[in-house]
């Protein structure tokens, strides 16, 4: 099949970036969008043209390196996948497909669709974990996890930091991740001792980086490829004000 | 004593020499039971007050990187920390997805430590060291706990309870799981705890920096020479001590189940300083991959191994049947596990079902495209349970089937083929995790030590965390306190040459300037081992490999094209620079196949085998772990050999007829 790829092209942070068509006349059905995408570098390798850059490692949908926005939509049009896991068949012949970086703030552009995500980083770095050193875990059987609450948090840990939910969000919110963590760790008995601390921490790292506020769009729950709910972000707002009531800090 | 076995193929003689055997002097005669606490109470301890003033380097935030610097971290240490990733969340271990084993016996079915440690030695093929995997048997029931305490989601039953199941072939259930996510999991416990060190200020983590070359003075490891990926600048990182988390080489082949940057650079580059490189050719393949489905294919996925539980594996019966598998009659297929194997059947271990698929391949019976696939069929299963059932047990695993193929697994039978998944190979360390180079620490998939040359499932994850959460941290207390270390220089002759070299190489790749792109060699290396140095190994294959591969490297320095600048996020560069290695580092790969002229384990050679097509160990020759010294590209290696002692676990032949 044939496609025309119009792409985000800017070569650097500071340099002003615009969208560049680019003919695919051979693709194969079968094909990853990235690999496609590894077939028009190659191309451009030897034409002399600089590749484009993107970020990507598992290729599996798991370690949430991938991530653009592909016809407006983070990840591309199908639910619950991830870019690299997204393949052609998916589209048609003759599509016109625009290749867009993650747009945020807080996630400024490094190059070509690459962006730098390390406020999720700092925002985990602020609470997102529970104080346990190495060696001072009692025996993994001493607390029981009743399998409903196991569950919840596990859906919660699926959370794979892309940021889609942030590309996605008209206020470039960061509410869909942070909720993720704070549910994971807050249902669990072993988060009760930071379970305050933790939700304050965090609410406050992600309002520092800049990220917008939550207006209940839901638009980041659709665009997250783990489908974490949008009652997490409830919970994280049930409790921020439980936190901030109990005036632990 | 020396010898000199040339590849007689017409360029460079490639062959080796035999120096002094290697003896590992890290640990303690008398009972295993008891030899790591008493390695433990021998070794000398750093004040907490002194922790502080010691620097270590950690490169690598997988499994093995991120509990290593958590832990260093916690500890007191100062630890500066690498990935080349933007996140240290995203390191590979991120993908794993069976499960963890420990030796807890929540289920009461007779497992212990001492069964654990003896299922690994003999799912190793006797080819690991016994002191070693006895001590990761122990340290696995703290593992649990720890990452329990951590709260990592492991599957619970509704009592509350911990589940486990079983897992590769071994008779107890002690594979802890957190459903198809366990590395993921694990993964972002260990990053957690990390995060809180770096907020605490003990780690200092370089994202998206890539280690470029290990600096030795006198004789001990004191840093790194790193490249920032985003700015391309080249900075020199001196410590006390260096750890290598950087797990495995299985990109060599091009096509594995690694993330798609993965690479060897890390280890050949330390090899190059002077550690040697243990047995190189025990790669593992795992039997259910989704085959490739044309030139494009960029990496390869794997199918959980669980699926061999119900579904059959067959093709048809005659070479070059193009029919669809529906339409290919009952009594014209061949169901060959259940045939060749029918006591274990389609379970058999994974590198004797491995083998059989290339088997049926090579007779040309292979279906798909280009005839590398098997059919892995649920029909009878769907016939005897439900589609309900199945979908119960495999839904997860059927849909990320029909994302990547576009097929319906309910319908038309799965296809799978084998690939490269894990590599037992990897730095020579002794008891104490450290490399030849004293202050060099390896661990997790990047040294060699406790799989031999077969990797149990759900093994990888615990040696990860063995080694990162609680073999290193008093280990490398040791080597600190006893090592009487000057501070290390930035500017010493050392560090400038290793930056020169690093550099230079860079700029070398930028100047080829020639018609063929990075990925074009990779293609072309990962095919021709995958071709000779692959699931099955002979003589007169790994020649070929070892007179082609030097040809090959000649060619990329030559033709390479690397666009744009060292100055910048340059994707081509790092790929060229990571391949330029892999080039060098798969001459040695086949080397130690061609030199170990048995089979075991995931190395099969074919002039070694019992007459029933089983991988046949020569005990007498082979029994020790081969440990490369490198003299220089192109240049004969130096063989150590490391004698393996076998004083708990009698050596016997695997059967699974
Ligand atoms: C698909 C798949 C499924 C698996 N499932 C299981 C399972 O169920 N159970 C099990 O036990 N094992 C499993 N394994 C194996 C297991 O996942 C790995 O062996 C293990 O995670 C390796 O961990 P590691 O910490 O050693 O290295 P990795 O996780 O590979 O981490 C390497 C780290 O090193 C860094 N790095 C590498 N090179 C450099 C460099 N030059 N400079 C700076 N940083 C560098 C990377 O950024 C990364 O942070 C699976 C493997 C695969 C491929
Ligand atoms: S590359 Fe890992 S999630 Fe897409």
């Amino acid at each position: 099949m044939k496609v025309t790829l119009r792409i985000w092209r800017q070569s650097g942070p500071d340099e002003s970036g615009k969208l560049v068509d680019y003919q695919m006349d051979d693709v194969n059905p079968d094909m990853s969008f990235l690999e496609m995408l590894d077939v028009l570098n190659e191309r451009l390798i030897l034409n002399g043209e600089a590749p484009v850059a993107f970020d990507h490692d598992c290729r599996e949908g798991i370690c949430g390196s991938c991530g653009m926005v592909i016809n407006g939509m983070p990840h591309g049009p199908q639910t619950l996948t991830t870019t690299c896991q997204l393949h052609m068949r998916t589209f048609s012949d003759g599509d016109v497909i625009v290749v867009e970086p993650w747009r945020s703030a807080a996630f400024p552009i490094i190059k070509d669709l690459v962006v730098d995500r390390t406020a999720f980083d700092r925002i985990i770095q602020s609470g997102g974990y529970i104080s346990v050193a190495t060696g001072s875990a009692p025996e993994a059987h001493s607390q029981l996890v009743p399998k409903p609450d196991a569950d919840l948090a596990f859906e919660n840990a699926e959370c794979i930091g892309c940021g889609a939910c942030v590309a996605a969000c008209p206020n470039g919110s960061s509410m869909l991740f942070v909720s993720a963590k704070v549910s994971h760790l807050n249902v669990l008995p072993q988060g009760q001792p930071e379970r305050e601390t933790r939700v304050l921490r965090m609410v406050e790292a992600m309002d520092l980086e800049g990220f917008g506020g939550c207006t209940n769009t839901g638009e980041c729950t659709n665009a997250c490829p783990k489908g974490i709910p949008q009652a997490s972000i409830a919970r994280l707002n049930r409790e921020y004000l439980r936190a901030s009531l109990s005036g632990r800090r | 004593m020396s010898e000199i076995i040339t590849n007689g193929a017409g360029t460079a003689p490639i062959g080796y020499t035999v120096g002094e055997d290697l003896v590992d002097r890290a640990a303690p005669d008398g009972p295993i039971e008891t030899r790591w606490t008493r390695r433990k109470f021998a070794a000398k301890l750093v004040n907490p007050a002194n922790r502080r003033k010691h620097r270590i380097i950690v490169v690598g935030t997988g499994l093995a990187g991120a509990s290593a610097g958590a832990t260093l971290g916690e500890q007191g240490y100062k630890v500066i920390q690498f990935c080349y990733q933007d996140s240290p969340r995203r390191a590979h271990s991120i993908a794993a997805q069976g499960g963890i084993n420990a030796a807890k016996n929540y289920r009461n079915d007779g497992d212990s430590v001492r069964r654990l440690f003896y299922d690994t030695i003999k799912g190793g093929d006797f080819r690991a060291r016994e002191s070693n995997v006895h001590r990761l048997a122990e340290v696995s029931v703290q593992i649990i706990d720890q990452c329990v305490a951590q709260g990592v989601p492991f599957a619970r039953e509704y009592s509350g309870l911990l589940d486990t199941r079983s897992f590769g072939g071994v008779q107890v259930q002690r594979t802890f799981y957190a459903r198809g996510q366990t590395g993921q999991q694990l993964l972002l416990g260990a990053y957690q705890a990390l995060s809180r060190q770096i907020d605490a200020g003990n780690v200092e983590m370089h994202p998206r920096t890539e280690m470029l070359d290990l600096i030795v003075i006198d004789g001990r490891a004191r840093g790194i020479i790193a490249r920032d990926l985003v700015t391309g600048k080249v900075s020199t990182y001196m410590a006390d001590a260096v750890v290598l988390a950087t797990g495995g080489y299985g990109n060599v082949f091009y096509l594995s189940t690694n993330a798609k940057n993965s690479n060897a650079s890390a280890i050949w580059r330390a090899c190059k300083r002077g550690a040697y490189m243990a047995n190189p050719c025990y790669t593992q393949i795992h039997p259910t991959c989704i085959p490739r489905s044309g030139d494009h294919q960029s990496k390869l996925t794997l199918m959980s191994e669980s699926l061999r539980n119900d579904g059959r594996i067959w093709v048809p019966k005659k070479a070059g049947d193009t029919r669809p598998p529906d339409q290919i009659p009952e009594h014209e297929r061949d169901y060959y596990l259940e045939r060749i194997y029918p006591s274990f059947g389609n379970l058999v271990p994974r590198d004797i079902a491995s083998r059989a698929a290339k088997n049926v391949c090579d007779e040309g019976r292979g279906v798909g495209p280009g005839g590398l696939g098997v059919y892995l069929d649920f029909a009878d299963a769907i016939r005897r349970m439900g589609e309900d059932k199945v979908r119960e047990k495999y839904g997860n695993l059927f849909e990320m089937y029909e994302r990547i193929t576009g097929e319906n697994p309910y319908k038309v039978p799965m296809r799978i083929y084998p690939a490269i998944h894990y590599t037992m190979g990897g730095l020579w360390v002794d008891y104490d995790l450290q490399s030849t180079v004293p202050g060099l620490f390896v661990i997790g998939e990047a040294n060699f030590s406790d799989h031999g040359a077969n990797r149990l499932g759900a093994s990888a994850l615990m040696q990860g965390l063995a080694d990162g959460y609680f073999v290193l941290p008093p280990v490398i207390g040791n080597y600190l306190a006893q090592a009487k270390l000057v501070p290390a220089d930035v500017d010493s002759p050392e560090a400038r040459e290793a930056y020169d070299r690093s550099t230079e190489r860079l700029e070398r790749l930028l100047a080829v300037n020639g018609d063929r792109t990075p990925d074009s060699f990779h293609r072309e290396l990962g095919q021709l081992l995958w071709d000779y140095c692959g699931m099955a190994r002979n003589e007169a294959g790994l020649r070929k490999a070892l007179a082609r591969i030097p040809e090959l490297r000649e060619e990329f320095w030559q033709r390479v094209k690397v666009p744009g600048t060292g100055a910048e996020l340059n994707q081509s560069l790092e790929k060229a620079n990571r391949i330029s290695d892999f080039l060098e580092f798969a001459e040695l790969l086949c080397l130690d196949a061609l030199h170990r002229a048995e089979s075991c384990g995931g190395h099969f050679r074919e002039e070694s085998q019992t007459p029933d097509g089983e991988a046949l160990r020569d005990d007498e020759n082979f029994a020790y772990a081969a440990a490369w010294e490198f003299t220089g590209v192109g240049s004969p290696p130096v063989l150590h050999r490391e004698q393996l002692k076998f004083e708990e676990v009698h050596l016997a032949q695997r059967s699974y007829a």
